[in-house]
């Protein structure tokens, strides 16, 4: 206990030593959103400031809004036809970096991911409106693509200079007959790409969600929601789902089509991998719909079993369960074939975490497989309830940049509203531990007396690294070189370097492999020369005759 | 076919561009201030930018690319950006401690007319500048030109900051190196070493984005030109300008403050264009050519002689920046190749003008066009094959689609490495850019040929 005690001590002195450096007004700031994780003599955690504003000139590894929309949430579709409107820069950087993966049913279906497309706005554009140009550009896309879908995304001068997206993409919807929308998802709206993710999944439910009623095949019929794809996670995941007999309706939004969109208000569970960037669309869905949805984890080979359970549990079907169970046992000797190899050269190591949403929570289950500790970990753009759960949902008060986000008032539908399950089966499940419309968070998972930290500026990483010397760090490319530059091996979770996929059991055999190699790489030792090692030693040969 | 949606046959756009050749005038800017030594470079408008422009530089440097910003959302998109230029400016001098802050505005601050000048002359009377530090600052709205033209703004906001001069000129020749890799800055220095010409090469970022593994972060490398250096461009006795896009501004500026007489040239990319750069350094400098800088071209040459028959009529696509694609035609109709289709993204019609009169004699015809696109240019190689495509890694797409032998040069490369450490500007360069051409084309030969005429020597 004392032992405890002093951790909590020096952790609060290094936290201090970190707002030491900062100027009053932001020291105050940054001490709310730096904490030990640590609950207090009644048991409660403390409360984080999340979803707050970057201070200018602090260097933050946060995007923008428009790169939670199109980049993270739309981009991963693969037969819509993205516009981007503005200059050209914001559709350049999002052309493809993240490594969304998709794989068309067939060579001949709609794939236009390695497409960047913008109306690469010039100066008269900017001075007279850039509407007549969208309106040309949405029309060329389609001449030259018959596309199912075109989607328009705004960008800050677009938002300032008041050009009517939406009013553009109904006129082309009309006039072309295929589905044509558009979202306001300007840099500057909210504080960082959560903003963005609010704004595409209002968007996608408005114009896209119910469009196709057809009850697909399959018995267990499920979305999954959070999940992109990234280096391969989803085609891991399907592989799963498809071995125990698990349908997936849609996936938001990794390896989807926009049709499987339209028709996935059929689905009967959503179950959540990012909660932050898309927990809107599960709420939205269960109201209209009346479709349930639980808080899901494929990272990790333990984390995917417990996921497959769950799933099971819900269905309530011995079938279903008993082939769950047959999947997790032939795939868990391989996981743990190499799980035994990597082990012993990771255990006891410690790692930290900087990553966007979820995976800077569920990656701790990787590690923690590994039997390696997370020392420190925080979001980039999480909210309160990622990092305390949803009970503290009531709680958290609306700002500014927050309302400025549309909030979707959704009634439940009047034809298709159909409770997959009455209260009265919900309860019960709950009462055998399978929580609904429940999302625990980051800390209560996270060891005491371990240090979170959401918006981690440069400096404050630097300050880690230096006084703790973690074995692994993972967060995105900004970060990278800076601390491999400290000697330190940096993994990137956002995209996945040169690995993937890490979701599912495959994906965690592949994680084990790759820690073990980078905790391990020799190159790490090489750093120092020779001859700093042992400066005093002056050169002084005898030669031998 | 990953561009499976690409028709051959080319239609006129005026709406839409599909798959770029060019970005947004802040990274250029962002480089820029990379290669001045204690600089932290900040992006005035909101974050996603900054983001994108660190992470894309990232990715091609495999470098930490350190950059704030003012982090606008929407009240400052409203009311402008002044309160958060100054709150960032106070932030970062306390916090990270740089020598300069040069500030380059996005699209957004742009458009609302935030003034740089007054509001660094505001930090400045308010205290938030300590002695002896920097603001600078360029306007870099990306509805204009590109990447390059960005590049440009930030290099002429330098000189127009520090450029000053005590009214005796020494033998020093500046050298603005354009927009090229770290590694081809250091060849240029190196280059105007051999020649004993003592030189202020600016911007500089070798050792800043091609800097040593030494297990230790340092939030500003041992590179860069410094403060001192920059102040003393406007004695030196001249200016070289490599790359008329991306250098003939700041060149100008800093003949019009100081008096410095500017000489512009292309990049020096391939023989001729080394030629005349080595030339104007021999005569402006005042020195004569050393036996070593003949030995380096004569060394080029010989490889030109010698792999002759493997360039001659091979017909190229190419697309990049216009400062390294007119000299990089030049080489390779030096080289008897057939440069057949040329785009590049950045607006301008001397360029298309340009690439016309170096291949004006060829016996084929030549496509080029300014402010075109990957599309345009892969619609292009569809309807008249090429057997080679160079350019940025975006061109892979095109490659793998079209079965094509494929060289990277340019910006971005985020698949490959080398480019930061390997020049291909000099004579040194040139054997590096032939070589790189020939391994794709051997390489292809090779894969390609049946068993009986597969050669080991050729
Ligand atoms: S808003 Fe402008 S400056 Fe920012 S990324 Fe887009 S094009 Fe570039
Ligand atoms: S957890 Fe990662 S993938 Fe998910 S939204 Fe967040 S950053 Fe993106």
């Amino acid at each position: 206990m004392s032992d405890e005690k002093n951790t909590a001590a020096k952790l609060e002195k290094i936290k201090g030593e970190i707002l030491a450096k900062y100027p009053t007004k932001v020291a105050r700031k940054r001490a709310k959103q730096i904490l030990v994780n640590r609950r207090d003599t009644n048991g409660k955690m403390p409360e984080v400031g999340a979803n707050v504003r970057t201070v200018p000139g602090i260097i933050t590894q946060r995007g923008c809004s428009y790169a939670g929309c199109k980049g993270v949430v739309l981009g991963p579709t693969r037969d819509i036809v993205n516009i981007t409107h503005g200059p050209v820069g914001c559709a350049y950087y999002s052309w493809l970096t993240r490594r969304n993966q998709t794989r068309p049913e067939s060579d001949t279906d709609e794939n236009f991911m390695n497409y960047c497309f913008t109306t690469d706005m010039q100066d008269e554009h900017i001075v007279f409106g850039g509407e007549k140009k969208l309106k040309q550009a949405i029309q060329e896309a389609f001449d030259l693509f018959h596309p199912k879908a075109i989607s328009v995304f705004s960008t800050c001068p677009v938002g300032l200079i008041g050009d009517d997206v939406h009013a553009v993409a109904r006129e082309m919807k009309e006039k072309l007959g295929i589905n044509v929308f558009a979202f306001s998802c300007e840099g500057y709206k909210g504080v960082s790409q959560s903003a963005g993710h609010h704004i595409a999944n209002n968007g996608i439910f408005t114009h896209v969600v119910g469009l196709n009623d057809t009850i697909g095949k399959g018995k267990f019929r499920i979305n999954l929601l959070g999940e992109y794809n990234i280096g391969g996670d989803s085609f891991e995941i399907e592989r799963i789902l498809d071995a125990c007999g698990i349908s997936l309706v849609s996936t938001y939004s990794g390896n989807s089509s926009i049709d499987h969109f339209a028709n996935s208000h059929t689905a009967d569970l959503n179950a959540i991998m990012c909660h932050r960037s898309i927990n809107y669309m599960a709420e939205m869905m269960e109201t209209k719909f009346g479709i349930p949805w639980i808080k899901v984890n494929f990272i990790g080979a333990e984390s995917t079993a417990k996921s497959l359970r769950k799933i099971a549990q819900y269905f309530e079907d011995e079938e279903l369960k008993a082939k769950v169970e047959e999947v997790i046992a032939a795939e868990m000797p391989a996981v743990m074939a190499s799980l035994e190899k990597a082990k012993p050269r990771c255990e006891g190591k410690r790692a930290m975490l900087f990553v966007g949403g979820s995976r800077a929570h569920h990656y701790q289950d990787l590690f923690g497989e590994l039997g390696m500790e997370t020392l420190a970990a925080g979001y980039e753009f999480g909210h309160r309830d990622d990092y305390e759960g949803r009970k503290v949902l009531p709680s958290i008060k609306i700002d500014a940049d927050s309302r400025n986000i549309e909030e979707l008032h959704i009634t439940p539908d009047a034809k298709r509203y159909a409770p997959r399950k009455d209260e009265e089966s919900l309860k019960k499940l709950e009462s055998e531990g399978l929580a609904f419309r429940e999302y625990e968070g980051l800390m209560p998972d996270m060891k005491e007396n371990t240090l979170v930290i959401d918006d981690i500026s440069q400096f404050e990483t630097e300050k880690l690294i230096e006084i703790f010397k973690p074995d692994i760090f993972c967060a995105g490319i900004k970060e990278k070189y800076a601390i491999q530059k400290s000697g330190i091996p940096m993994k990137q979770l956002h995209s996945y370097d040169s690995g993937g996929p890490y979701a599912g059991f495959k994906g965690a055999i592949n994680f084990y492999g790759e820690i073990e190699r980078m905790v391990n790489a020799k190159v790490w030792s090489f750093i120092t020369p020779p001859w700093a090692a042992e400066p005093e030693l002056s050169a002084n040969y005898a030669w031998v005759a | 076919m990953l561009l499976r949606h690409t028709s051959a046959e080319p239609v006129e756009r005026t709406g839409l561009m599909i798959n770029p050749a060019k970005t947004c005038q802040p990274i250029g800017a962002m480089y820029a201030a990379l290669g001045l030594h204690g600089c932290l470079p900040h992006s005035h408008g909101s974050q996603g930018c900054c983001a994108y422009h660190r992470s894309a530089l990232t990715r091609h440097y495999r470098e930490p690319v350190m950059a704030a910003t003012s982090s606008f959302t929407e009240g400052a998109s409203v009311f402008g950006g002044q309160a958060n230029l100054l709150q960032a400016i106070d932030n970062i001098f306390t916090v990270y401690e740089p020598d300069i802050i040069a500030v380059h505005t996005t699209c957004l601050s742009e458009t609302i007319g935030d003034d740089l000048n007054q509001i660094a002359i505001k930090a400045r009377d308010e205290g938030k500048i300590p002695e002896g530090k920097y603001v600078i600052h360029a306007s870099t709205p990306s509805y204009v030109g590109s990447h390059v033209t960005g590049f440009a703004n930030m290099v002429q906001g330098m000189v127009k900051a520090f450029s000053e001069s005590t009214g005796k000129k020494n033998e020093t020749l500046n050298i603005i190196p354009g927009y090229v890799e770290p590694s081809d800055m250091e060849e240029v220095k190196r280059m105007a070493g051999l020649m004993g010409l003592k030189t202020i090469v600016f911007p500089d970022t070798s050792n800043v984005l091609n800097a040593p593994q030494t297990g230790k972060f340092r939030m500003y490398p041992k590179g860069g030109v410094t403060i001192a250096e920059m102040k003393a461009t406007g004695d030196s006795k001249a200016t070289i300008a490599l790359g008329p896009l991306a250098s003939d501004l700041a060149a100008r500026k800093l003949d019009a403050q100081c008096k410095v007489p500017c000489h512009t040239l292309e990049l020096p990319i391939g023989l001729q264009a080394t030629d005349r750069f080595v030339d104007t350094l021999r005569k402006v400098g005042g020195v004569s050519v050393p036996e070593s800088i003949a030995v380096e071209r004569g060394k080029l040459l010989d490889v030109m002689t010698d792999m002759q028959a493997w360039f001659y009529q091979k017909r190229v696509a190419l697309f990049g920046d216009p400062d390294s694609l007119v000299s990089l035609v030049e080489f390779l109709v030096a080289l008897d190749m057939h440069p057949v289709h040329v785009v590049t993204g950045t607006p301008g019609k001397a360029f298309e003008q340009k690439i016309r009169d170096l291949t004006a004699h060829l016996p084929v015809p030549v496509n080029v066009k300014a402010h075109g696109d990957l599309f345009l240019l892969h619609q292009w190689i569809k309807k008249e094959p090429v057997d080679l495509l160079m350019g940025n890694t975006y061109g892979k797409y095109m490659a793998r689609d079209e079965d094509l032998p494929f060289v990277r040069f340019g910006f971005p490369i985020f698949d490959r490495v080398g480019h930061s450490y390997f020049p291909t500007v000099g004579y040194m360069g040139g054997i590096r850019l032939m070589e790189k051409i020939l391994d794709a084309l051997l390489d292809r030969k090779d894969r390609d040929s049946p068993e009986e005429s597969f050669e080991l020597v050729i």
